[in-house]
């Protein structure tokens, strides 16, 4: 038996004794995780706004680890690896995984048929995240089953710490996709809706890639003086200022940002009772709601400027300014990322000390055993929470 | 606009007159649904002859087509699908197949209600790398023709896999029970057959998230 965090209904989650996955599949293999990590998307699911959870399910896809088992057909791993496994499971033979667009894999979801039913066709089967992406269990555990380990587990040098190659299983790859999908040019600027981990990272990613200005628009303190301090960009906190589009056309002479990143998603405020207030309260001073970011990120962005969608959105979004889009010849850009084909080059990155994606993580070795409380934590933003890393050891 | 027609006035104000409204909508909806349910060619039953579909004695059948592309060629895939003594590795109804002859074999499958369905099939047209067509021979009991063809994608995309499969029913109970739970299961059934054939023919193996290996298919 070991111990893993487990879904139980909204709001409700456990540290449970559950039997220790094994080997199933020729190219699975068995992961003692040493880190895992909770993610911003997590709280959708603990706020059951995520359909086809079920009681018990094991949440989770931020993780590394140990690799204790491999089967017979996983012939790139050995036991004794360190490796970091991405968040999509991708097989790396199918038409999308050759494109590498390993998020779209044809084959790693097992109910396929289900998101084929909601969405026309399946994408990747995911860790740790509600039956419709494959009902596999998360990281969020002392051992984990990986399929398709031998496309997916990624290794990782014994120089680098836990905490540095951690995110490269989901926010680092996918704050650099999301300033990948921007195009950015020389003179660009980049607004940054939503400063935590995927935000805080986008920014770095997008000076990297050569943005002129950074604006990240957020309203927690904490997660602004980050923004400033660490990432260099400018900031806008959107309850002080509440007329976002405007302001950001002034800032940029009248032309509005060159890119509008949404690192938000569909759940902006969350639903328990003192977030409902929140969103009553801003809906009343502010005029947002759950789609505001995107609507604000269309009606933003310059003519003929790219709006890059890293927010996870699952169903039907209401609103949404098309015509704006139109009128304004926007590219949008969004999906789950291909973490697979961001591995390495960011890996190189790290190792040569270019980015250091330590600096998101407020709480560090937290013990597994009270992940429910930094579940809490983490969605009321409270002891300015910006990134749990939890130790299954303890 | 000002001036409002009678006829909007006494639908505000007539409760038989929204009641008409509301029947003539739902019969409007429903020749609709009809209509687009006839254009479906997978909701009709087709008596056309093809030459790549033994057709049975026209009647009350089942009728399931299904396509998916899967990244190998069109030979890799013709000489998988011809080994028919494996088929049950990729199809959940399927028992056993059992080679008699070049030609004639014997199928068992996974019937209603825990039944078990039985049938002699033999193979009615074979091109390898193309097209395997086969049909059940008197005594049956589920009439069944089928086909997969083998066609290559563009650019590179792999083999489009087609199958077509039809079912003529015996009279009496099991006869109807078939018929419903074919209707019910058969275009699933085939669809996640299919899907499977593609996870081993791509990756060597069927994707599962069961947490122990005897819950796994």
């Amino acid at each position: 038996m070991m111990r893993a965090v487990c879904w139980h209904g909204p709001r409700d989650v456990r540290v449970d004794e559950v039997p220790e996955p094994e080997l199933i599949n020729p190219r699975d293999a068995i992961v003692r995780v040493s880190s895992t990590a909770i993610c911003g998307s997590d709280l959708h699911l603990f706020n059951g706004v995520v359909p086809t959870m079920e009681s018990g399910d094991v949440l989770g896809h931020e993780f590394m680890g140990e690799v204790v088992a491999v089967g017979s057909g996983c012939r790139t791993l050995s036991a004794g690896d360190r490796v970091v496994v991405p968040f999509a499971i991708a097989c790396g033979d199918c038409f999308y995984c050759r494109e590498r667009l390993t998020s779209l894999c044809d084959n790693s979801n097992p109910n396929a048929s289900m998101a084929e039913a909601l969405y026309g066709f399946s994408a990747a089967g995911l860790f740790g995240y509600s039956h419709l992406y494959g009902g596999y269990a998360g990281g969020q555990a002392q051992y984990v089953r990986v399929p398709f380990a031998d496309v997916g587990a990624f290794k990782v040098p014994a120089s680098l710490r836990d905490e540095q190659v951690l995110f490269l299983s989901d926010v680092l790859p996918t704050a650099y996709m999301a300033a990948e999908n921007c195009g950015i040019r020389p003179g660009d600027v980049v607004a940054v809706w939503g400063a935590g981990p995927v935000g805080l990272l986008a920014i770095e990613c997008a000076y990297r890639l050569g943005a002129d200005r950074v604006i990240a628009i957020d309203r927690w303190p904490a997660r602004l003086r980050l923004a400033e301090s660490h990432g260099k960009a400018e900031t806008l906190d959107y309850e002080e200022l509440p007329d976002v589009v405007e302001e950001l056309k002034q800032r940029t002479g009248g032309r509005g940002p060159d890119a509008c990143i949404d690192a938000v998603g569909t759940e902006a405020h969350g639903t328990t009772l003192d977030a409902l207030y929140d969103r009553a309260r801003l809906a009343v001073r502010l005029g947002t709601d759950r789609s505001h970011v995107l609507r604000q990120a269309i009606q933003a962005c310059r003519k003929g400027g790219t709006v890059s969608i890293p927010g996870v959105y699952g169903g039907l979004l209401d609103k949404v300014p098309i015509g704006a889009a139109f009128a304004k010849g926007l590219t949008l850009r969004m999906g789950q990322t291909h973490v697979h084909r961001y591995m390495a080059p960011l890996l190189a990155q790290i190792e040569a000390g270019r980015i250091d994606p330590t600096f998101i993580i407020t709480h560090d070795r937290w013990p597994m055993s009270a992940a429910p409380e930094a579940y809490r934590m983490f969605r009321d933003k409270a002891d300015d929470c910006v990134k749990v890393v939890m130790d299954p050891s303890r | 606009m000002r001036h409002r027609s009678p006829r909007h006035r006494s639908l505000k104000s007539d409760p038989k007159a929204w009641a008409a409204t509301g029947a003539l909508t739902v019969v409007a909806v429903a020749a609709g649904a009809a209509w687009v349910a006839s254009r479906n060619p997978r909701w009709r039953h087709d008596g056309r002859r093809r030459s790549d579909m033994p057709t049975l004695a026209a009647g009350r059948g089942a009728r399931v087509e299904r396509t998916v592309t899967i990244l190998r060629s069109p030979e890799e895939l013709y000489a998988r699908w011809r080994d028919l003594a494996r088929l049950p590795e990729l199809m959940a109804h399927l028992e056993s197949v059992t080679p008699i002859d070049e030609k004639r074999s014997r199928w068992v499958a996974r019937g209603p209600g825990g039944t078990r369905v039985a049938w002699e099939a033999e193979i009615t047209a074979d091109e390898p790398g193309r097209l395997i067509a086969w049909r059940s021979v008197e005594g049956a009991d589920i009439e069944n023709a089928g086909s997969v063809r083998f066609t290559e994608a563009p650019g590179g995309r792999g083999t489009e896999v087609k199958v077509l499969l039809s079912y003529e029913l015996p009279a009496g109970r099991l006869g109807e029970a078939a018929l419903s739970w074919l209707w019910e299961s058969g275009d699933q059934e085939v669809r996640e057959d299919l899907r499977r054939f593609k996870q081993q023919m791509e990756t060597g193996e069927i994707a599962t998230a069961a947490p122990r290996p005897a819950e796994a298919r």
